[in-house]
């Protein structure tokens, strides 16, 4: 009943899309490559320079751009359904932050062991989105309560990072683009563990779809509907925190990917059930983050600009859209 | 059916229900009336396990509800809470969402639930606007399709919590048909109301409560004569045409 061929024509539409803006990716950046290079570079290693462009740079780099993309977007969409709040955002509420602050503290007290990174994102993560979430209760958790105790989460995370950069300036050398958001060191030791933890915290959420539809409908009415909501906002919380932190542990503080898609989808699929958003979003997510990455690596050349920048000049606007659409609704 | 044997409970220490000893039948509409903060809301918390009691027992259709799960209170008992959050999904989303209780893993919907789902926007009114968005939906009509959230969870118990809040006489009455409907269906309706000469009107049985307590519950005649509504509200009734209240001295 569910207007099932309308969402998958969607999804492979948007697949499709997702196919395209690899190749662009790949094939874009200081030395050019037609798809016929990038076919022989990819395949039969015919063409050596572009098989090293490829294996060592590109496809590295497309690899994070999709994972941190698909990544954040799921946690947007699971941190918005918990909360009830469509400014949310791992980014928005300090949960980014909170992941930054332990990868860097990780990396201070413990540079040799890249491979816990993810687990230490996680925990500053989940710690910022238990502590938001606890202050916005207690306040009464209005919509912008929780934002402006995610401004003040981010703001305390932030300045212990700079502390941090202050302390250990050789380890925390990389600084300006962890803080900015970008790709450009992104190394395979790095991503492997931290794509692991996404691609199951994507399964995960797509399992449990059917309870996030029930929890997204309000406390009262879930727990009518017979869900331990307690033990699912918890879940669900711990999740985001998971995802979010494992795209802080490769990607930096990379903010408003997890806004921006969770409504773009919305805005394709015309509220649907949250299984098919959250494949939407990480769909969406993964193309949105590698176009903006092929952008900022291309506009400027020669020059680099950190794609986390890029982001934030489509995603200010668009929160601050946001916002003022919050406040007409309150007014209607 | 519902029953309440001594219940007392509430929030905490505070004890929003004291002592309530009530049955709900099948095949009848019970209007919860009294003056606010009285605890008539409390006693639907009790009524489907969202609060547990401090003292007394809660059975529906026999069985203690502290032994069901959760997933069996809700294939038992369906609620209509009166304050809802606003989700951005469609009326048929919703309707398919209250087909939670009855789904196995992995929460993929059936035939039988689409089946449901239809059924119940159908009873509800609501069935040519099912692919809008709630958002976009005036407050009758998001009221309808809450009620065929409520529908749709297929309960023998279905219990609505002042749902005619901000309802317009035209959706009032639809309302009231409803009520009547699944009241005729053998349903056991329990309804919170604020109009009290709605409640006398509609309701088989009528339960006035004061300060947590229960004061009487019995057929709308019946209740009038006792003169609970005076104590519990501080007003006379009159009867012409329909129920007229004035304020008492």
């Amino acid at each position: 009943m569910e207007n099932n061929k309308r969402n998958i024509l969607i999804i492979i539409a948007c697949t499709a899309c997702l196919v395209l803006a690899a190749l662009m990716a790949l094939s874009q950046g200081a030395v050019r490559l037609s798809l016929t290079e990038l076919l022989h570079g990819l395949t039969d290693g015919s063409n050596e320079t572009a098989r090293r462009i490829l294996l060592h740079v590109r496809l590295p780099r497309l690899l994070a751009a999709l994972l941190a993309g698909a990544g954040l977007s799921v946690s947007g969409v699971l941190i918005q359904t918990v909360l009830q709040n469509p400014l949310a955002s791992p980014g928005i509420i300090g949960v980014n932050a909170g992941a930054g602050l332990s990868v860097a503290l990780c990396m201070a007290l413990l540079p040799s062991a890249i491979a816990v990174l993810p687990l230490a994102a996680f925990v500053g993560a989940f710690a910022a989105v238990m502590l938001v979430y606890g202050i916005a209760r207690r306040a009464g958790a209005s919509r912008i309560t929780l934002v402006l105790s995610g401004v003040a989460i981010s703001s305390l995370m932030t300045a212990g990072i700079n502390t941090l950069a202050t302390l250990y300036p050789d380890i925390m050398s990389g600084l300006r683009d962890f803080q900015n958001g970008g790709l450009s060191g992104v190394s395979t030791g790095r991503l492997t563990p931290a794509a692991l933890v996404i691609m199951l915290g994507i399964a995960a959420s797509l399992t449990l779809a059917g309870e996030l539809d029930v929890l997204g409908l309000g406390e009262t009415t879930a727990a009518s509907l017979g869900l331990h909501v307690r033990l699912y906002r918890f879940l669900f919380l711990t999740l985001a925190a998971a995802l979010a932190g494992a795209a802080v542990s490769f990607a930096g503080l990379l903010g408003f990917v997890g806004l921006i898609v969770p409504h773009m989808a919305r805005f394709v699929l015309g509220g649907g059930g949250k299984r098919v958003l959250i494949a939407l979003s990480s769909l969406m997510g993964a193309t949105f983050l590698v176009l903006c990455d092929t952008a900022a690596r291309t506009i400027f050349s020669p020059f680099e600009l950190p794609v986390g920048i890029l982001v934030a000049y489509l995603g200010v606007p668009f929160f601050l859209w946001l916002l003022l659409r919050e406040r007409r609704k309150r007014h209607d | 059916m519902i029953e309440l044997k001594n219940v007392t409970g509430g929030y905490g220490h505070f004890e929003a229900v004291r002592d309530v000893s009530l049955t709900f039948l099948n095949g009848q509409i019970t209007a919860l009336v009294g003056p606010n903060g009285c605890g008539k809301s409390t006693l639907l918390s009790l009524c489907n396990g969202q609060l547990s009691p401090h003292q007394g027992n809660v059975l529906v259709d026999g069985q203690r509800l502290d032994a069901l799960s959760r997933t069996q209170i809700a294939r038992k008992i369906a609620l209509l809470p009166q304050s809802r959050t606003v989700p951005d999904i469609t009326v048929e989303s919703l309707a398919l969402h209250s087909r939670f209780p009855w789904l196995g893993y992995p929460r993929v919907y059936q035939n039988d639930d689409n089946a449901a789902a239809h059924k119940a926007m159908q009873r509800a009114g609501i069935t040519e606007s099912r692919h809008k968005l709630l958002t976009h939906l005036s407050g009758g009509q998001r009221q309808k399709a809450y009620l065929a959230m409520l529908l749709a969870q297929s309960t023998d118990n279905i219990l609505l919590d002042e749902p005619t809040t901000y309802l317009d006489i035209a959706h009032q009455l639809t309302l009231i048909a409803l009520m009547t409907e699944l009241k005729q269906a053998g349903k056991c309706v329990v309804t919170v109301l604020h109009d009290l000469g709605m409640a006398l009107d509609i309701a088989d049985c009528v339960a006035v409560m004061k300060d947590g307590r229960l004061l009487v519950a019995k057929a709308p005649n019946e209740v009038i004569a006792s003169g609970a509504v005076e104590a519990a509200f501080g007003v006379t009734i009159t009867r012409g045409e329909r129920y007229a209240f004035t304020k008492t001295d």
